[in-house]
């Protein structure tokens, strides 16, 4: 009887308010999606923490700037993850930068229009690759060809300048801190081109015809018209390429060599935060488990710096320039 | 009416479901077991043919030692499989029975030009030396010493180790650490240690692929790897004093000669076993399961597996390079079975 009473009823409602009752729905839908971000990411949080802290309360803070992985004594210390997650993005970026930023100028100022579309497919693919294959193709391929060829050539002419010579001595081992860098700079950069080459076009062709038909060259376009324009996608894109390579997994553990000391050399074997995690989560327990989880915190909180450090640049960039 | 029609027939079904389902179960107990991943590939050939025989299918989740000790304390698998024995507190704690299931062996290997299987001998001062970094280039006069004819280069020997917890690992450093002194107080024996020298490879592929692509490494992997990728392993001076090449007899040699029954719950570690044929660094891979079952059913099928893979799957074991238990080991196993592990009504489980 009820129910024949509600099915009754329902079509009559929805006669009167069209649309209103999956309107309702809807809206109640997006919220609950976009909340379940933020409870999801609160969630990592504070397992991550609570993980955590008999690392924190064993080591205290100087757990973040001792060097020390010692499951045997179980003393544990940060520093030489942090020291290796942070270097090779920085050599990722050095390579990454300046290649995405040619490539992508290319593809929207120089690239003739029947070679547009196959470099804009090969970068979307390179993007596609999953990261265990560069891992893997790091480990069978360039690191024979960096040990064999890139770094003997580097430790004979940088290796010897005085002061910055430190940092490319040492036996080429093929792995280590800077092939993670050179893998994961191929990594980030089909992210950056296709974030840049997006936003130059973007620019009104209005600005650029007229800076061409004020006598500019390609360069001064780029320089004065293109860069100033989407300076805020560009930084963007950058930072989201520095957050891809600094939580990169797969293809570092296998090129980086997994030691937990720091080397001034470059080209020595070194360790990522997240490489610590890949290797030695499945059989960690105890005080070595909450080490990593520690590890897997600060990760989150350097990420965390620098998405937050980006938004603070882009701000102040708009302040500057409107 | 017509509803009530619907409603009968969808119990029907549900029936039918239900009967099947139940008929299902009462056929085979699944057992489920997680841990060693070295134990991974026999385990699942053993699985493959002892479904053929019994109709009991088996899942195993090779998620390393660490989680399968994990898995079986919080009784989510009806076992554990673990290369690292527990000590008996560990298995009082979580009232846990702990057997070998199947042994294997592992090699130095080394990537020297000119130099083949069994050339390089080494004992365990000098490779100890090598892992400690003590030891830095091939020509070492203590290397020269243990080798005299073979023609060791100037090259620098570059060292490869794990760079993941590994069972592997803690069975070649246990091993270090027992003819080492110098090794047992500066590093000693873990899943992953903190290597005084060397680089990090992920997984014995890792390892291999490092040692294969630079002339004067020397790393360590399983011997099944060894030999099927054909790299240059060495001899090593057992505790008796001979030197001895890797072979399955050489494990075996060790599993049996090896003192079983001095130890409690078989936690022994069969590191530099006596006998002139022992190889030094053979492992086993332990297997937990709870000492008082509550499913007596899915107790003795898991257990009735372990039977059938100990005193039939020899063969199968062998094929893929692992060696099975020696018999008077098996017969050890099962008493352990009928004493120790006891249905929630007290009575023994097996046979």
């Amino acid at each position: 009887m009820t129910n024949m009473a509600a099915t009754a009823t329902q079509p009559a409602l929805n006669r009167t308010y069209p649309g209103r009752f999956g309107n309702i729905v809807f809206g109640g839908a997006a919220w609950t999606f976009a909340i379940l971000v933020l409870i999801l990411l609160a969630g990592v949080m504070i397992s991550l923490v609570i993980g955590a802290i008999p690392a924190f309360k064993q080591f205290g803070l100087q757990y973040i700037w001792t060097e020390a992985w010692n499951p045997v004594k179980e003393r544990y210390g940060a520093l030489a993850p942090l020291y290796g997650t942070l270097v090779t993005s920085f050599i990722a970026m050095v390579i990454g930068v300046p290649t995405s930023l040619g490539i992508a100028i290319f593809l929207t100022e120089l690239c003739p229009n029947y070679l547009k579309r196959p470099i804009s497919t090969a970068i979307e693919l390179l993007a596609a690759v999953p990261s265990i294959i560069y891992g893997m193709w790091g480990l069978f391929v360039l690191a024979p060809l960096m040990q064999k060829y890139i770094e003997p050539a580097i430790i004979s002419t940088l290796g010897n300048v005085p002061g910055i010579g430190a940092a490319f001595q040492g036996p080429p081992y093929g792995i280590g801190l800077f092939t993670a860098g050179v893998i994961l700079s191929a990594m980030v950069l089909p992210y950056m081109v296709s974030i840049m080459r997006d936003v130059f076009e973007t620019v009104p062709p209005q600005l650029r015809e007229s800076a061409y038909g004020l006598g500019a060259t390609t360069w001064e376009v780029v320089r004065s018209v293109v860069l100033p324009y989407s300076r805020v996608g560009v930084i963007g894109a950058f930072m989201l390429a520095l957050g891809r390579a600094l939580g990169e997994t797969m293809a570092v553990t296998f090129v980086v060599g997994n030691s937990y000391h720091i080397a001034t050399s470059l080209l020595a074997p070194g360790s990522t935060i997240s490489a610590s995690l890949a290797n030695e989560f499945a059989e960690a327990d105890g005080m070595q488990l909450a080490a990593l989880l520690a590890n897997g915190f600060l990760l989150f909180a350097l990420t965390f710096t620098v998405i937050g450090f980006a938004r603070v640049m882009l701000m102040q960039l708009e302040k500057k320039y409107g | 009416m017509s509803s009530t029609v619907v409603r009968t027939l969808r119990q029907a079904t549900f029936g039918a479901l239900a009967v099947v389902a139940f008929a299902g179960a009462a056929h085979a107990v699944d057992i489920t077991g997680a841990g060693s991943t070295f134990v991974y590939p026999v385990a699942a050939k053993w699985a493959e043919a002892y479904k053929v025989k019994s109709g009991t299918s088996l899942n195993y989740q090779s998620v390393g030692s660490g989680a399968g000790i994990k898995q079986i304390e919080a009784g989510t698998v009806d076992f554990g499989a673990t290369d690292k024995p527990l000590e008996a507190d560990e298995l009082k704690k979580n009232d846990l029975v702990q057997f070998p299931a199947v042994i294997g062996g592992i090699v130095p290997i080394v990537n020297l030009p000119g130099i083949n299987n069994g050339d390089i001998k080494l004992d365990g001062v000098t490779l100890g030396g090598i892992f400690l970094g003590t030891i830095k280039s091939w020509d070492d006069p203590q290397l020269v010493k243990l080798n005299p004819g073979v023609k060791l280069p100037s090259t620098p020997i570059n060292v490869v180790h794990r760079s993941d917890g590994s069972g592997t690992t803690y069975n070649f450093t246990y091993y270090l650490g027992a003819v080492n002194a110098d090794w047992q107080a500066k590093v000693g024996a873990a899943t992953a240690v903190e290597w005084p020298t060397g680089v990090g490879g992920k997984g014995n592929e890792g390892v291999s692929a490092l040692v294969q692509q630079t002339p004067g490494s020397v790393g360590y992997v399983e011997i099944a790897y060894a030999l099927q990728n054909k790299l240059t392993y060495t001899k090593l001076m057992n505790a008796d004093g001979f030197f001895v090449e890797p072979k399955l007899s050489g494990f075996q040699a060790a599993a049996a000669n090896a003192d079983w029954a001095a130890v409690p719950n078989y936690r022994l570690v069969l590191a530099n076993q006596p006998g002139k044929d022992s190889w030094p660094i053979t492992a086993a891979t332990f297997i937990l399961v709870h000492g008082k079952q509550t499913d007596t059913a899915k107790a003795k099928s898991v257990l009735g597996f372990f039977d059938w893979s100990m005193n039939n799957g020899q063969q199968i074991a062998q094929d893929l390079l692992y060696v099975p238990l020696p018999d008077k080991l098996v017969k050890m196993i099962e008493t352990t079975w009928t004493s120790d592990i006891k249905s929630s009504d007290g009575k023994p489980v097996w046979p």
